[in-house]
């Protein structure tokens, strides 16, 4: 089997350790080959972006030429913001020649743009969808709303990943599990992102709008693939549901943690029990 | 070496030059207003903002440029996923930012998500990773919010979520050169 290049960015580390968990789980239990990139650095996130273009570029530039280095031809990256910062960063280099020459300039190495890069989506649908037929040993009979956010669908022109307006995938990767997806509104709204700590009210907000929806159309729990999605709805519940003047607890989990679940991984190795939320015994 | 044609870039001449945006394509739909996450917290919704631009007008511009919109976009890129024209509004604003900064013309509201997103670079800078407890005491001892999230941080440090040493990276002295040379 094909080793693929693993990057968590930081995020993979504190606050949404069980995604990095259940990623990992995940491939152990699959015996699938995954690497990690080795001394990556963070890709700048939403405020290189905000305040600096050349650095918003080379910091997720050392991190393709990194994987390169090492040998790579494809890299997972599970947190959707790494993901789009990632994307968008080879998408410019390997269609701005002058920018590329300057970019590889600052972080003094070569990048030839050959690298494939995955979100965590795409590398279930690869690697672990083939496997869930026979491997499905828990069913998981629950209604879900699979919530995508932005940074995994868009910008649609570079990341040409799913459906913009209403994916399909983790949806179809739900019924494997044995779930049944809710139809609703809130798929790819944004949850406030970044704002987390220096506007929370705008996260309450945003969040409280996305649980509500999700509440109303029967889901029983919530399914993300982006760390920010699920740090706002789980760990900003209290201001989510001060501005919905409602207690929802509604869980969310990562989808390599319902995938797990249904293959009978252990709550534990799948960092379950490290949300704020509680998610039940199913 | 100065041509006949040489003059100063107007403001509308330098944001091209920045986003590679063309602000003339945009015919005011408002999708882009309509789909906005933060457009009922913004003085500029997004399509108000883009018509601002269009004059040309100095003042318009910096009215632009003043605004708390351009630090409230999340940079969820619902706007353009849903423009016909295509219009790259999270790109114009990402130049806008940092034109803003150059002014000194910054939206005292924004105060807070500047220092945020300044506490998060610092962190970068030092560790080439972020360490989420390095840049909460950077956030904290820029904005004086030394309450905030206190009743947070005993959950998320039960659970394992907050690691109390961040971690450092073995090529420092790349990052430090990329900050160097990006003028960061």
């Amino acid at each position: 089997m094909k080793e693929t290049g693993f990057y968590p960015g930081c995020s993979l580390q504190a606050t949404s350790r069980e995604y990095n968990e259940s990623v990992r789980a995940l491939a152990r239990h699959l015996s699938l080959p995954l690497r990690e990139i080795e001394d990556w650095n963070c890709c700048g996130a939403t405020a290189a972006h905000s305040m600096n273009h050349e650095l918003a570029l080379a910091l997720p530039a050392r991190v393709l030429a990194l994987a390169e280095a090492q040998g790579m031809e494809e890299i997972v990256v599970p947190c959707a913001a790494c993901y789009g910062r990632l994307a968008t960063t080879h998408h410019t280099l390997v269609t701005d020649e002058t920018l590329r020459q300057k970019t590889c300039d600052t972080i003094g190495m070569e990048y030839s743009g050959k690298l494939k890069i995955l979100n965590a989506v795409q590398w279930i649908e690869q690697y672990v969808e083939p496997l869930l037929a026979n491997a499905v040993t828990h069913p998981i009979n629950r209604k879900m709303a699979c919530y995508y956010g932005c940074l995994l669908v868009r910008p649609h022109k570079v990341l040409q990943f799913d459906r913009v307006e209403d994916p399909q995938s983790m949806d179809r990767l739900c019924a494997l599990c044995g779930s049944e997806p809710v139809d609703w509104a809130f798929k790819t709204e944004c949850c406030g992102a970044g704002l987390s700590i220096s506007r929370t009210q705008s996260v309450g907000r945003l969040s409280g709008a996305i649980l509500s929806d999700a509440a109303e159309r029967g889901a029983e729990a919530i399914i993300v693939a982006c760390p920010m999605c699920h740090s706002n709805l789980d760990m900003r519940r209290p201001a989510a549901n001060r501005s919905l003047g409602q207690k929802l607890d509604i869980p969310v989990l990562f989808i390599t943690q319902l995938i797990g679940l249904a293959l009978g991984i252990p709550r534990k190795e799948l960092g379950l029990d490290r949300h704020f939320v509680p998610v039940p015994q199913w | 070496m100065m041509t006949e044609n040489s003059h100063t870039p107007s403001p509308a001449e330098r944001l091209k030059a920045c986003s590679g945006v063309d602000v003339q394509l945009c015919y005011q739909c408002g999708k882009c207003t309509a789909g906005c996450a933060m457009a009922p917290e913004m003085d500029l919704p997004p399509s108000f903002l883009v018509r601002l631009l269009q004059t040309g007008s100095p003042a318009a511009y910096r009215r632009v440029l003043e605004s708390r919109s351009i630090w409230l976009c999340v940079g969820c890129e619902q706007c353009i996923g849903r423009c016909p024209k295509e219009v790259d509004i999270p790109r114009l604003i990402d130049c806008l930012r940092s034109e803003a900064q150059k002014e000194g013309c910054v939206s005292p509201e924004a105060s807070d998500i500047i220092k945020f997103h300044k506490s998060f670079l610092g962190s970068v800078k030092r560790n080439g990773r972020l360490g989420e407890l390095d840049l909460v005491v950077e956030y904290k001892l820029r904005t004086l919010h030394l309450f905030q999230d206190v009743d947070v941080a005993p959950g998320m440090l039960a659970k394992g979520k907050l690691p109390l040493i961040p971690e450092r990276i073995k090529g420092k002295r790349e990052i430090d050169e990329i900050f160097k040379k990006s003028n960061a």
